[in-house]
């Protein structure tokens, strides 16, 4: 069988990954959720390759709205890709297979703030990755409040 | 003289011009953070906000004295007081709380609970030794060396390193006496 074959059960129904990525598609922060799932069936890889490839969808639906919130933008096999571009065209990018945009909005807007707060540390440069332990903690916080 | 040194640091912060805090705390990061890239090492930083600081406070005591009429002080206790409670107040708009005066009442704890320069600061790992604030043990010293008093000030807590409050360790090393000329009679 293909090894990119997917097959999820319906255990894993609550599993999620976020990609920040900068200007120049460089991801600049990443995490998987996993909310009382038994564990993902694709790799890591894998996971990054399809948020990779939605960046050109991202990149389409953009000009189709003014809200920074894009909702999903791309779809494979039984994952949905969902994007929110801010004005400084930072993507938050988020791998799911359950359908709660209200919840992935507030996700994503809260996302939003908390990195907007990030930038503002003068030890950190746009565009590199995020290291921060508190940016961590507050971004698995914020997705425990709507996914968990 | 009982004096109220809370009213007269409000009074002195409501006399003084404001500017956005954000402007502020985003200036002095970029200071430290150009600091950090110039020498690279943390323990030279450190060095280099002191003595920042103590050009700054050299400077400000007079401005101090002009602005908050707070009259000379009678003892070491006293200038701790008039630091925590009106200087601080005064230029950076938070005060300070005296404690742990020391057997010999030479030396004193200064403690702060909030300073708008922290906000939004995250200290990564690689800058651990890195004490951010150190312009204000500079400051600290350069205002009271004017004022005759040798001292030595160190953050020994600090809130962007975890502990639960900032805390400066003020030592006083010696009184520099004024030379008065004999009297003839």
């Amino acid at each position: 069988s293909c090894a990119c074959r997917l097959s999820y059960s319906a255990a894993n129904m609550s599993s999620y990954f976020f990609v920040i990525v900068a200007p120049g598609d460089k991801p600049v922060y990443s995490e998987d959720f996993r909310f009382g799932t038994s564990g993902r069936e694709e790799s890591m890889h894998m996971s990054e390759f399809i948020v990779h490839a939605a960046l050109d969808h991202v990149d389409d639906t953009v000009w189709r709205t003014g809200s920074m919130n894009l909702r999903v933008v791309d779809k494979f096999n039984d994952s949905f890709v969902s994007a929110y571009v801010t004005p400084s065209n930072v993507r938050l990018m988020l791998m799911h297979s359950a359908r709660n945009e209200d919840s992935i909005r507030n996700f994503f807007t809260e996302v939003h703030e908390l990195y907007a707060k990030a930038l503002m540390s003068p030890f950190y440069s746009p565009g590199e990755p995020i290291k921060s332990a508190v940016f961590q903690q507050r971004v698995q916080a914020i997705a425990k409040r709507h996914f968990g | 003289m009982a004096r109220n040194l809370q009213r007269a640091g409000e009074l002195a912060f409501a006399k003084m011009e404001k500017i956005n805090s954000e402007v502020l705390t985003l200036t002095y990061g970029s200071i430290v953070a150009q600091l950090v890239k110039d020498y690279e090492d943390v323990e030279e930083v450190n060095k280099q906000l002191e003595m920042m600081g103590y050009n700054m406070g050299i400077r400000l005591v007079d401005e101090f004295l002009a602005k908050s009429h707070v009259g000379s002080c009678q003892s070491f206790r006293d200038s701790a007081e008039v630091i925590a409670k009106v200087g601080l107040r005064m230029f950076l708009g938070v005060s300070a709380t005296v404690s742990q005066w020391s057997q010999d009442g030479n030396e004193f704890s200064l403690v702060m609970e909030e300073n708008p320069l922290h906000e939004f600061v995250d200290i990564p790992e690689h800058l651990r030794g890195l004490y951010y604030c150190n312009i204000l043990c500079g400051v600290i010293r350069g205002a009271l060396e004017m004022l005759n008093m040798r001292v030595d000030a160190q953050y020994v807590r600090c809130k962007l390193r975890g502990d639960a409050h900032s805390e400066i360790r003020v030592k006083l090393i010696e009184i520099l006496e004024d030379q008065y000329p004999e009297d003839d009679e």
